[in-house]
């Protein structure tokens, strides 16, 4: 096959960002009027790839040819010169300024000087033959959020893209305004534009994608054409990799206690007031490990803050130890022995400019053996974390180390074990695991398994299914606010929970 | 009033250019009191008033440039470098004038370019106020509604807009956020340095310490008061202006004898606070604001 067939040709793409290689020996191909579906979980290196094509980032090794032609892009203005746009995922409009201004100043820097008067005209001609109409002169914050996709695509169009890339573009829609979406993106293909379609949804994808590549954590796993998909379990498998069944943790305990937590149809918004957590109902109990899988932005973050008191809850009831504990704060649940391990370590869980020793006083200050009166007794403070950094061998680490300077992996194991040292009787783990090395992993998974056989009851929030299969005893999944399917660790397979998490029935 | 508002609504105006995208220059303050110390030298030397304006203006401009690389390119914290270096100016020029005059005055040159249009001069009242004042008074007048359509009506008042309400949006435009920064900057720069310089050779004419005496700050002041707004910023720095020139006549009048020179001098800061207290409270800052813009971000 000749280059020229190809609009666009990514060959051997690596990028990497401190700690992490986002994006590892990636080729990826474009043709013309096909809609290309790019599909993976979070962090599978979908969005780095389409912002490597934009010209947002730079590669670190790699080469792009765009109608044959090597070419080099040292930013968004050069891409779009090739024809090349990008509608991200929270959008690049100026909130302030109307329609036509915002088309504007994408407009000029590709040398098309042009009247607002000139530049409405053109984005209602431009929106018609998409077959939807928008208003060029009503100010962007006063449009819904589909309005405002729209205004990104046509600002794109307008600059004269030919490639247009959509990252997650269904994730801020209404179910209606994704079928409004889906009959643009067909009408730019058959207009003989290229799109590429971010998602991790895979029913999106077998909807309207004419070809499908699917990334899994960096690497390219393969491309496939829609019209030779026979069964959507090709796909699950490349998303997920579940070709092997992982051995039974033998440590998980199989002697469960009494109840520890029982949610009943609990509903919680999401920052932006939207239902996140829509009627969710389960419990836990002693020595159980519930693994909830699920995809990020299914509402698990949403429900473990509710949890734990840290967000308000709509509607619903939740008990601990049969005790009504709906509405209290989290320092009176944490006194209850209910700890969070939150998932975002930097800016929730640790205060990077503050030492170890002072991280760990962060939820303890009130306790009577750090105090003398009015005082934090430092002396009793230090001693106790240099217990915790034996025990949980913080390597390198002492009382006095600012958070900062350690690495991701201890900083991690200090969260980790800051939680669930001390009597903690409902531990609520959210992605305890992610972003630290293979053996951090491994410790912090006993860990939790420990605890768990000490009595303690953990809800392990993961979007990873070793992570799930390899601690639980319990598999709950969570799809877009909904618990799907609460399965047995022991009758359960990865196919089961892989299918549940991204929203699909069995065939 | 307009003499006495003139360096205030100049350092303004370029400050509201610099603050649209994004950039707090607290070194305002600083380039300000430079330039009327290099703009005093530059006319005793060559004695000339406009050559120590071109001085003043050049300064300006320099110095707006090396903060810019501050700000922008190696993106340090503005306020504390702002503080620093308008810190650093006093301590600099007052210890050059030193050095150079010690104890003696030197003499300005005669005020040249003095717009005097003798027959509407004579006018009662308003005339002397409109009708015979140095020409860069009525510059600096026409530079607000200049501003004002820049700002609001040209692609590169919308750019410079944008800047401020997220780099990234225009980065992804394609906008160069970091020439565009250090545009305004430099716009900026060369307005403070003709009001330092104008300060000093139009208005008091005379050098001293610290001569800016925080007018620098009062038009950052100015600028968040009127919301960001060349017209507006005109009506700030005129209300300041009479605080000043009222402030001015209580003295040189010699009423309220028994009322410490001090107190009168406070008012106008005084009238400051207030227009910030009264207006800038429901004021919509640009969300980029005082933030350094870097585009690989994880």
């Amino acid at each position: 096959m000749s280059e020229k067939e190809y609009t666009v040709r990514m060959v051997g793409i690596t990028k990497s960002f401190p700690g992490v290689v986002a994006n590892k020996n990636i080729d990826f191909d474009l043709e013309k009027s096909e809609i290309h579906g790019l599909l993976g979980e979070n962090g599978a290196g979908k969005t780095t790839l389409m912002n490597i094509l934009s010209g947002f980032y730079q590669p670190d090794e790699g080469e792009i040819y765009v109608e044959g032609k090597r070419v080099k892009m040292r930013s968004p203005k050069d891409a779009l010169k090739l024809g090349i746009g990008m509608v991200y995922q929270h959008f690049t409009l100026v909130p302030e300024f109307k329609v036509v201004e915002n088309v504007l100043l994408g407009l000029d820097v590709v040398g098309k000087k042009l009247s607002l008067n000139v530049i409405a005209s053109l984005i209602e001609e431009q929106a018609k033959q998409l077959g939807f109409t928008v208003n060029p002169w009503s100010k962007v914050a006063d449009l819904s959020l589909g309005e405002q996709q729209r205004v990104e695509i046509l600002k794109v169009l307008l600059r004269g893209a030919k490639v247009i890339i959509l990252d997650e573009p269904t994730s801020v829609l209404a179910p209606v305004e994704i079928t409004g979406l889906f009959n643009v993106l067909k009408q730019l293909a058959s207009q003989g534009k290229s799109v590429v379609f971010i998602t991790h949804k895979l029913h999106e994808v077998m909807e309207i994608c004419d070809r499908i590549t699917v990334l899994r954590a960096g690497r390219k796993i393969g491309t496939l054409r829609r019209s030779e998909i026979t069964s959507t379990l090709e796909i699950v498998r490349m998303m997920f990799g579940v070709e092997a069944e992982p051995a039974v943790a033998a440590e998980v305990p199989k002697i469960l206690g009494r109840e520890v937590l029982k949610v009943e149809n609990l509903i919680v918004q999401s920052d932006r007031g939207v239902d996140a957590v829509k009627g969710v109902s389960f419990s836990i109990r002693e020595g159980e490990i519930l693994g909830l899988a699920g995809i990020d932005g299914n509402g698990q973050k949403e429900l473990a803050e509710a949890i734990s008191g840290i967000r308000k809850i709509k509607s619903g009831r939740i008990y601990y130890k049969g005790e009504d504990i709906t509405g209290l704060s989290s320092a009176e649940l944490h006194n209850r022995g209910i700890t969070y391990i939150t998932d975002d370590r930097v800016s929730e869980g640790l205060i990077q400019d503050f030492k170890l020793v002072e991280n760990i006083l962060l939820k303890d200050f009130r306790r009577k053996d750090v105090r003398r009166g009015l005082f934090i007794d430092w002396k009793k403070a230090s001693k106790k974390a240099e217990e915790l950094i034996k025990e949980y061998e913080l390597a390198a680490a002492k009382p006095n180390s600012l958070v900062q300077t350690l690495s991701g992996g201890t900083q991690q194991k200090l969260l980790v074990s800051r939680e669930i040292s001390g009597e903690a009787s409902l531990i609520i783990a959210n992605q305890p695991t992610h972003g630290v090395d293979a053996k951090t992993t491994v410790y912090i998974r006993k860990k939790l398994i420990e605890k768990a056989s000490k009595g303690s009851a953990v809800l392990l929030i993961s979007n990873d299914l070793d992570e799930i299969f390899s601690c639980s005893n319990t598999i709950a999944v969570i799809y877009e606010g909904k618990i799907l399917g609460i399965l047995d660790r022991q009758s359960a397979t990865r196919e089961d929970v892989a299918y549940l998490m991204i929203g699909a029935k069995k065939v | 009033m307009l003499r006495v508002a003139t360096p205030i609504l100049l350092a303004a105006l370029g400050e509201c250019y610099v603050e649209n995208a994004g950039i707090l220059n607290l070194g305002i303050e600083g380039i300000m009191l430079f330039s009327a110390f290099t703009s005093f030298l530059g006319a005793i030397a060559v004695n000339s008033s406009i050559i120590g304006l071109l001085v003043g203006l050049g300064t300006g401009l320099l110095l707006s440039l090396i903060l810019a690389v501050l700000y922008v390119t190696l993106k340090s914290d503005q306020i504390v470098v702002g503080i620093a270096f308008s810190l650093s100016a006093i301590g600099f020029t007052s210890l050059y004038f030193r050095l150079l005059f010690g104890t003696t005055l030197p003499k300005l040159p005669v005020k040249e370019w003095i717009v005097n249009i003798p027959e509407l001069a004579t006018i009662p009242i308003i005339g002397r106020a409109f009708f015979n004042q140095p020409f860069l008074v009525y510059v600096s007048i026409a530079l607000v509604p200049l501003f004002y359509y820049i700002l609001y009506r040209t692609r590169f008042g919308l750019k410079v807009r944008a800047l401020g309400e997220n780099p990234m949006v225009a980065d992804t435009a394609g906008v160069n956020v970091f020439l565009y920064r250090y545009i305004v900057m430099l716009i900026g720069g060369l307005l403070a340095g003709l009001g330092g310089a104008y300060l000093t050779l139009y208005q008091v004419s005379l050098f001293q310490d610290n001569l800016i005496q925080g007018r620098g700050y009062v038009a950052i002041a100015i600028v968040m008061f009127a919301r960001w707004n060349p017209l507006k910023i005109l009506g700030g720095a005129l209300l300041y202006g009479s605080a000043e020139a009222f402030a001015g006549a209580v003295q040189a009048l010699g009423y309220l004898r028994t009322v410490p020179a001090e107190i009168v001098l406070m008012f106008p800061y005084i009238i400051t606070i207030l227009g910030l207290v009264v207006l800038a409270r429901r004021a919509r800052f640009p969300p980029a604001f005082a933030r350094p813009y870097r585009r690989e971000m994880k």
